[in-house]
């Protein structure tokens, strides 16, 4: 058997938390609570090794025989000058508060705005892609509910037929939600299963 | 305090059923599954991935061990293992981006466990798998220098992403790579219906180890979520019939 230790210990902590959420027992939510708060402890070390592993990653490209990224040289530039800046400021204080906002917000921004040209672009590329009816579906009903969404027909409100046709129209894509998620709830359910059952131990390494 | 208990009464009978079908002689055999043609073309790029010595990109998401959306990284992982097993031993073995902390390490174990189980272990490069954007558009900005530089040839991304997963399935098509993508997030789906080349919908996500052939409990897990969602459609169709007639 594959890191059987591990396993032991991944079935026991699931079912430990899964029994102290359905079941009102005290000790049963105090040692879940417990769990779930060394959970969060190793999930934030899990971060910090991840992030001094990314900066390791990019030193290694930046001093590469072959290939060498200078972008790698930005990255660590302005990752040790947000770490001391952090570190000698606080991450809770104004300056360097503002300092991150002013450069972070508007990159995410102008990335919001490829964003949008890249959708529309894969949207009139969808029907070189797809053939049959599904593409000409997707495209109707994203323009309906977009006229619908943005309040350009709420003055046709006062007729009752049509209040009544966009009611039950605005119901379908909430039908449709609710749909996929159900599908969603019942495979995160076996997944979720398949982990306390030990099929999947992505921890075996 | 009764929900709670037929809860934990319904979770422990599906376990048992996962159990018991896991059982049925034979099961590992793939013509229990519906054909769906994403998984057939998923399969042949991965052979076309060996043969031609391109590499494989495969991006987990940005959800939080912690988070309730993990499952679909859970996922994504189980496929990395496989994904990693089938090519990893290869001149180019794949690559993993993450958006988490908990799951970078995770996909480091699971490209690990591949080299185990491969009798390779020495071959193995923490440094193929890692974190590149602890925010939604650091992870996608940080991720995309990747599939201009590796000589990528499919990107299967598997696990919870926002639209801006966009960029990164659009990146791909420039370079004419093949990408699979599926997600539990909507907008995510709805984004990907557009711009990727084999999107998954729904719980569709959730069928990938089954058809990976990762293993009998998978299929069988398969089987119990049909039984599921049967019963969920029935207890819905009964709850409206008995609305209607004011019954309930």
């Amino acid at each position: 058997m594959r890191a059987p230790l591990s396993t032991a210990i991944a079935i026991a902590a699931g079912i430990v938390v899964l029994l102290g959420y359905f079941l009102p027992v005290p000790e049963l939510k105090m040692i879940r609570s417990m769990l779930i708060d060394w959970a969060v402890i190793v999930a934030g070390i899990a971060g910090l090794i991840a992030i001094i592993h990314l900066v390791k990653v990019h030193i290694k490209k930046l001093s590469s025989e072959q290939n060498r990224d200078y972008y790698s040289l930005i990255t660590l530039i302005a990752f040790f000058f947000t770490l001391a800046a952090g570190l000698l400021l606080s991450p809770s204080d104004q300056r360097f508060q503002q300092v991150v906002t002013s450069i972070q917000v508007p990159v995410e921004a102008s990335l919001m705005g490829v964003l949008a040209i890249s959708l529309t672009y894969a949207s009139i590329r969808l029907f070189q892609r797809r053939k049959g009816w599904m593409p000409i579906i997707f495209a109707v009903s994203a323009v309906v509910f977009l006229i619908l969404a943005s309040g350009f027909l709420s003055i046709a409100d006062q007729v009752p037929l049509v209040k009544t046709l966009m009611s039950a129209l605005n119901m379908l894509p909430v039908a449709g939600a609710r749909g996929i998620l159900l599908g969603i709830a019942l495979g995160s359910l076996t997944t979720g299963l398949r982990i306390l059952l030990a099929a999947d131990r992505p921890y075996s390494g | 305090m009764m929900y709670g208990i037929l809860a934990l009464i319904i979770i422990f009978a599906c376990a048992g059923l996962i159990v018991m079908f896991g059982l049925i002689p034979g099961l590992r055999n793939t013509t229990y599954l519906r054909s769906i043609p994403a998984f057939e073309r998923l399969r042949r790029a991965l052979g076309e991935s060996v043969e031609k010595g391109t590499r494989l990109h495969v991006s987990l998401g940005k959800s939080s061990l912690i988070q309730s959306t993990n499952t679909s990284a859970l996922v994504g992982l189980t496929a990395l293992e496989h994904v990693s097993l089938y090519s990893g031993t290869s001149d180019r073995p794949p690559i993993v981006s993450s958006g988490d902390g908990g799951l970078a390490l995770l996909s480091q174990d699971a490209q690990r466990a591949a080299y185990r189980i491969s009798d390779a272990l020495e071959s193995y490069n923490p440094d193929r798998a890692m974190m590149t954007g602890p925010t939604p558009f650091s992870y996608i900005a940080g991720a995309l220098p990747l599939t201009d530089i590796e000589n990528i040839s499919a990107h299967i991304l598997l696990g919870n992403f926002g639209p801006e997963v966009v960029l990164l399935t659009e990146s791909g098509e420039m370079l004419s790579a093949y990408t699979f993508a599926g997600s539990d997030s909507l907008p995510a789906q709805a984004a990907l219906y557009a711009s990727a080349q084999e999107p998954l919908l729904g719980e569709e996500l959730y069928a990938v180890p089954a058809y990976l052939e990762c293993g009998r409990l998978h299929i069988a897990s398969l089987m119990v979520q049909d039984i599921l969602r049967w019963t969920v459609i029935v207890t819905l169709a009964a709850g409206a019939v008995l609305k209607l007639a004011g019954i309930l």
